[in-house]
C-alpha cells in the first residue's frame, strides 16, 4: 500500500472512529459528578477491613485475585523479554571498561543511592496507609540500584546486582503471593479473601489483614522484575556485541569506553 | 456550550487516544511506534481518571482525613488506572525487545522495510 492510500485510510477511519467516541463522549455521566456507586461501597468496605488506603485494599483485598493475574502478566512479560534479549550463538560479550565520573556527579549518586532506595522501601511497606504500595515502590527501589551506574560505572552495578538471584526472587515473590491466597483456603476461608488475618487497628503498619503481605510480595515482584528486564537491555547496549563487530571497536578505544560506560 | 466543562476531560482522552493512533499509523520507526503506542494508552489513564473525579473530593486515603469529612474521588477506577500502567509498562518492554531482535535480524526498524519473512 502506497504512504498516500494508507493516510487516506487513516483519515477516514480515524474521523468515523473520532465521531463513534465524541458521540459516546456526550453520553457519558457528568465530568466531576456525585454519583460513584462502585467507589462508595469500595471505600466502605475498605474502612471496614480497617485499611487507611482504599486504592491498596481495592487491589490487595476487593480485586486481589486480579492483582495475581496482573503480577502473572508481568512475570510472563519478564520471561519473554529474558528470552528475547538473550546472548546468541553469533554474539559474544565485551567486557566494559571502567570509565571516569565526574567527581560531584559520583558523590551526588552515593549521596543519592540510599535515600532512593530506603524511599522506595518506605513506599512499599506504607502502601496500605498512604499513597503508593508495592508497584510504585518496587520501580522506585530498582530504579535507585541503576544509579549505581551513573555515579560509578557497569561493573559496579553488576556486582550489586547478580541478575540470577533477581530472576529467583521475582518467581518467589510471586509464589509467596499464591501462598498466601492458599494459605486462605487451608485455613478454612476462601482464595486470597482476606477473612484469615485479624484487621488490626486502623492506621497501623499491621492493619488490613493480609494487604501488607500481598503488597510487599508485589513489591519485591516488581522490584525485581524491574533489576532483570534493565538488566536485559543494559546487557544488550553495553555487553553484547556481534561477532566481528568487536574487532572493529578494538582499535577504537573511545568509542569502546564510551560503550562501556 | 454549558455542557463543554462536563466533557472536556473525556474529549481529552479522545483527543490523545487518536494522536497516538495516527503516530502508529503513520510511524517510520518501530521505536517510533512503540512510543504511539504508550501515548495511546496514557488516554485510558486520562479517561479512567476522569470517570472517578468528583467536585471537590480528596484523595481515597484515610491516614490524614477522617472518614466521613470529606468526599473522596472514586478509588476503583484509581485501582484501575494502576494496573493500566502496569500493564502498559510490561508491553512497553516486551515490544522494545523485539524491536532489538528485528534491529539485529534485518538491520533495519523502519516497518516499511520489513516486507520479506525471514527465518
Amino acid at each position: 500500500m502506497n504512504p498516500r492510500t494508507r493516510l487516506w485510510l487513516v483519515a477516514t477511519g480515524g474521523a468515523g472512529l473520532a465521531a463513534l467516541l465524541v458521540a459516546a463522549c456526550l453520553r457519558l455521566p457528568r465530568f466531576g459528578g456525585d454519583r460513584h456507586p462502585y467507589g462508595d461501597r469500595a471505600v466502605h468496605a475498605s474502612l471496614e477491613r480497617h485499611t487507611a488506603n482504599t486504592v491498596a485494599s481495592v487491589n490487595f483485598d476487593q480485586r486481589a485475585f486480579d492483582t495475581l493475574g496482573e503480577m502473572t502478566i508481568l512475570f510472563a512479560a519478564v520471561l519473554g523479554c529474558v528470552v528475547l534479549l538473550r546472548q546468541t550463538r553469533d554474539e559474544h560479550r565485551a567486557h566494559p571498561e571502567p570509565a571516569d565520573v565526574a567527581r560531584p556527579v559520583r558523590r551526588y549518586a552515593l549521596l543519592v543511592l540510599p535515600v532512593a532506595l530506603l524511599t522506595g522501601l518506605y513506599v512499599v511497606a506504607h502502601g496500605q496507609l498512604s499513597p503508593g504500595g508495592g508497584f510504585q515502590g518496587g520501580v522506585v527501589a530498582a530504579t535507585a540500584l541503576h544509579v549505581l551506574y551513573l555515579g560509578a560505572d557497569y561493573r559496579a552495578l553488576e556486582r550489586v546486582r547478580p541478575v540470577g538471584a533477581y530472576e529467583v526472587g521475582d518467581a518467589l515473590a510471586t509464589s509467596a503471593y499464591l501462598v498466601t491466597g492458599v494459605a486462605g483456603l487451608i485455613g478454612g476461608t476462601a482464595f486470597l479473601a482476606n477473612t484469615l488475618l485479624p484487621y488490626g487497628t486502623f492506621n497501623t503498619l499491621s492493619s488490613g489483614g493480609t494487604v501488607p503481605l500481598l503488597n510487599a510480595a508485589v513489591g519485591m515482584e516488581v522490584a525485581c522484575a524491574v533489576v532483570v528486564l534493565l538488566a536485559g537491555f543494559l546487557d544488550q547496549a553495553v555487553e553484547i556485541v556481534d561477532e566481528g563487530e568487536d574487532d572493529d571497536r578494538a582499535g577504537d578505544g573511545h568509542h569502546h569506553e564510551e560503550r562501556g560506560k | 456550550m454549558t455542557a463543554v466543562p462536563h466533557v472536556l476531560p473525556y474529549l481529552v482522552a479522545v483527543w490523545v487516544f487518536l494522536a497516538g493512533a495516527y503516530g502508529l499509523a503513520t510511524s517510520r520507526n518501530l521505536i517510533h511506534a512503540v512510543g504511539c503506542l504508550s501515548v495511546c494508552q496514557a488516554a485510558t489513564y486520562v479517561l479512567l481518571l476522569a470517570v472517578g473525579y468528583r467536585d471537590g473530593a480528596t484523595a481515597p486515603v484515610f491516614s490524614d482525613v477522617e472518614p466521613g469529612t470529606r468526599p473522596v474521588v472514586d478509588p476503583v477506577v484509581q485501582a484501575l488506572a494502576l494496573t493500566d500502567v502496569v500493564v502498559g509498562a510490561t508491553v512497553t518492554a516486551l515490544l522494545l525487545a523485539l524491536v532489538v531482535q528485528v534491529a539485529k535480524r534485518h538491520g533495519t526498524v523502519d516497518p516499511d522495510e520489513l516486507t520479506e519473512l525471514r527465518g
